[in-house]
């Protein structure tokens, strides 16, 4: 178990980390022949990084859009914020001081965290609308996130992990040496999916996220008079 | 207004989410473009044989051209807020015109074709083959998008319909199902030098008799030039400002605002026309060709500055693209910005104290302003952002009494489209003309009814034609819609120069019957 366990692990970052660094890749190589910021935009970068700054952390073209949907898609993403980084002792030994400051809220974030992922998927099925543009694979995800918090929930509030040698196994898969993986079914399950969303990260809509920081519309200056912008296909076209 | 078959939508007290009704625009679609207007645009003629194939290759290619085109086909996490954001699909309930779901038909074959996922499991993922029926689906749901921008106000990452609406025209014309409306204007204003191919003699003509006729009103001798050398000013504007009601009372107003400023300008008849329907079909090699005339006329004439009149997507591509397309404007005068939007130059003026008004000449109308969907949302006036939305307001304020806004939902970053826009003006798409104005109606009753509004300004051609044939379907009156310049025009106090004092008492004789 141990083992199977280490190769999904070892599989799963190799297909996140290469398969999201290809699409960065791409995304950074291709050019963008014209300006088209949804107006109005900044007319500085700084205004720029700071419009992103807010669709980041607010989600305000969200907010501005559809309350619902921004309170549940918030909820889940801060929580899913706050559950990640209070993961982050089980990597670090000694663990971080700050680390160790969010552990209380990154317990009660989980429930944040599912209660908003329970409103999106009630969204999903009961609007109309919403119903129409699902694909199977949009239950599916949202179900994966449900089943990694719920039994990361289950963990915390319900029974509980054999931690230490969970952190033993993880901190031996950072320096390739495999120790012993409780074999905790509802931990397993756990492991498993969390294997299963990193692998289908890059060929996902999970793209949104490196997704928001290469689009056009929110990312560029709005300074087209000041400045002439040509991308590299459209000089050739100049030069006939 | 000609008697129809189709249900005009009712308006609201307040705006409501339609139900879906599957198909209900699925009949709707514009006209082919004939061989003649494909070829010359570069375009196949019909569609090819292995069309399938080329369409597919040319998705491909345009990924790798526009990076919006691809990180918005990938980042698309169907949270269903941008569903309710399309005026056509307000107006339809058609669920293929919700954005999210006009990308889909877009996505599922990117998907199919260039993704993992697609390849091995595309029922899970909804990616689907191209076929015939696929392609149908295009042609008729990708000429029911203006390209109005609306969506990528309210989707969390930005994603643009209008992108994928062009990128999909793109690849329709390749395979050889261009769309004949905007085709056979590419084809006019590239040889002719405007969208409504009048020839040089023509627009002499027309415009020797908007001379005449102002000086018949104001007793002023307003000139409006055209290919005169070594001006200061060179006016692009929409072709229709030379004789439709009522862009031509905004040229009007434009001519009265250079006279006061005491600038010499002129038009061009090679470059007769502000609109650069390029766009709508995504062609950026159409769009330059058109751009790179304007250019060539600003050399020729050895203009100082461009200025353009009021268009929506013609400032757009102006303002966003002109630099790009067809810069570096270097040759001209760097202390103002290239182009300029007439709204700039009157409210500079304005600002300086250099323009008088009488607004009581306006006192006839209550007003309100519709903001044209790609001045809004994809440029700006003035150095501010938003300058967009105060500068015509700030000139209608200096020329009327009375003016409010609409709701804010239907103004500024918000605005509807007309239901015009993006290459869809055309007779063959009446009826979905007619539905997707629906919202800035119920905007306008809105405003009519608390405000007693009675007319409703714009800066944009399309947006005026639109509203001019759509607005009696709605139980409102064709001329409702007015010209911003011509709210200037009919508050501008003209100075009389020396030659039309003379003439002065045959010109109070001339106002009492007018009166
Ligand atoms: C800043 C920008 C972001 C915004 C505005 C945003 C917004 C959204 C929205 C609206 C959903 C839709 C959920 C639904 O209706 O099903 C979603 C899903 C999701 N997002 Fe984000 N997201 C952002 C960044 C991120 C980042 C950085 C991650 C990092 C991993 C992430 C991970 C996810 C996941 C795992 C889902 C669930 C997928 C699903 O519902 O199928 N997001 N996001
Ligand atoms: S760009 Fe405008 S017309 Fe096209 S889908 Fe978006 S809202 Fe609708
Ligand atoms: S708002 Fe954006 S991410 Fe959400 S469904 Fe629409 S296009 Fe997709």
């Amino acid at each position: 178990m141990s083992i199977l366990f280490a190769v999904l692990f070892y599989f799963a970052t190799a297909v996140l980390v290469l398969g999201v660094g290809s699409r960065i890749r791409k995304y950074a190589k291709t050019p963008a022949p014209l300006k088209i910021p949804t107006t109005p935009a900044p007319t500085t970068r700084r205004g720029v990084v700071f419009r992103m700054i807010k669709e980041l952390t607010i989600f305000e073209s969200l907010f501005k859009s559809n309350k619902w949907i921004w309170l549940f898609g918030w909820l889940f993403h801060m929580g899913m914020l706050l559950v990640l980084l209070r993961h982050l002792r089980y990597f670090t030994d000694p663990v971080w001081s700050w680390v160790v400051f969010i552990q209380p809220f990154g317990k009660y974030a989980s429930i944040a965290m599912l209660l908003g992922l329970i409103g999106l998927l009630v969204r999903r099925i009961v609007v109309d609308r919403v119903r129409y543009i699902s694909a199977p694979s949009d239950f599916l995800m949202l179900g994966l996130l449900l089943v990694i918090g719920g039994t990361g929930a289950m963990m915390s509030f319900v029974t509980s992990a054999d931690i230490i040698s969970l952190k033993s196994y993880l901190l031996g898969l950072m320096v390739f040496d495999i120790r012993y993986l409780p074999s905790d079914p509802i931990l397993l399950v756990h492991l498993a999916s969390v294997a299963i969303l990193m692998i289908i990260f890059p060929i996902s809509k999970l793209l949104h996220a490196p997704g928001i920081f290469f689009s056009p519309t929110r990312n560029q200056v709005d300074n087209p008079r000041e400045r002439r912008h040509v991308a590299a296909w459209a000089i050739k076209l100049e030069q006939k | 207004m000609a008697k129809v078959d189709y249900e005009i939508p009712e308006l609201k007290e307040y705006p409501v989410i339609p139900k879906l009704k599957k198909d209900a625009m699925a009949h709707s679609a514009p006209y082919v473009a004939k061989e003649k207007f494909q070829t010359s645009l570069g375009y196949a003629g019909e569609l090819v044989d292995n069309w399938q194939e080329v369409a597919i290759a040319k998705m491909g290619e345009l990924t790798t051209k526009y990076r919006s085109l691809s990180v918005f086909l990938d980042s698309c996490v169907k949270c269903g807020a941008c569903t309710d954001k399309c005026h056509y699909y307000l107006g339809t309930t058609d669920p293929k015109n919700m954005p999210v779901a006009r990308q889909d038909l877009f996505r599922n074959v990117y998907r199919r074709y260039f993704t993992l996922a697609g390849k091995l499991v595309p029922k899970l993922v909804g990616a689907q083959d191209l076929t015939e029926e696929v392609l149908d689906d295009w042609y008729t749901y990708f000429h029911q998008c203006s390209q109005c921008r609306r969506c990528s106000v309210y989707c969390p990452y930005g994603i643009d319909t209008a992108e994928i609406s062009m990128a999909a025209r793109e690849v329709m014309a390749t395979v050889g199902k261009g769309q004949k409306y905007c085709n056979e204007i590419i084809g006019k204003a590239q040889t002719l030098g405007n969208n409504l191919g009048l020839p040089e003699p023509a627009l002499a003509d027309t415009l020797e008799g908007l001379e005449e006729d102002v000086e018949e009103d104001t007793g002023v001798a307003v000139k409006f030039p055209l290919d005169k050398k070594g001006c200061d000013v060179l006016l692009i504007t929409p072709s229709a400002d030379f004789f439709a009601e009522p862009h031509v009372d905004g040229l009007i107003g434009y001519a009265k605002v250079f006279h006061e400023a005491g600038v010499s300008w002129t038009m061009s008849s090679y470059a007769s026309e502000a609109a650069n329907f390029g766009m709508f079909i995504g062609s950026y090699e159409n769009m330059r060709k058109l751009a790179l005339r304007i250019r060539e006329a600003a050399i020729e004439l050895g203009c100082k500055r461009i200025v353009f009149g009021e268009c929506g997507h013609a400032w757009r591509v102006a303002y966003s693209f002109l630099n790009t397309l067809a810069g570096p404007f270097d040759f001209l005068d760097p202390a103002y910005p290239v182009p300029q939007h007439i709204c700039e130059f009157t409210h500079d003026l304005i600002s300086k104290d250099k323009l008088k008004f009488d607004k009581s000449e306006n006192d006839h109308m209550t007003l309100t302003f519709h903001d044209s969907c790609n001045v809004a949302r994809a440029s700006r006036m003035g150095d501010e952002a938003g300058g967009q939305f105060t500068l015509p307001r700030d000139i209608i304020n200096a020329t009327c009494n009375n003016f409010y806004d609409m709701p804010k939902h239907a103004i500024k970053e918000g605005t509807y489209c007309c239901g015009g826009g993006g290459g869809l003006l055309t007779d063959d798409l009446m009826e979905l003309r007619v539905k997707g104005a629906l919202p800035r109606m119920e905007a306008l009753k809105n405003v009519t009814e608390n405000n007693g509004v009675t007319h409703m300004a714009a800066i944009c051609a399309i947006c005026k034609s639109q509203f001019s044939k759509v607005l009696p379907y709605y139980g409102f009156e064709m001329d409702q819609i007015v010209s911003v310049h011509q709210l200037v025009s009919n508050a501008i106090i003209l100075t009389k120069d020396e030659d039309s004092v003379i003439d002065n008492e045959a010109e109070t004789d001339d106002t009492v019957v007018a009166a």
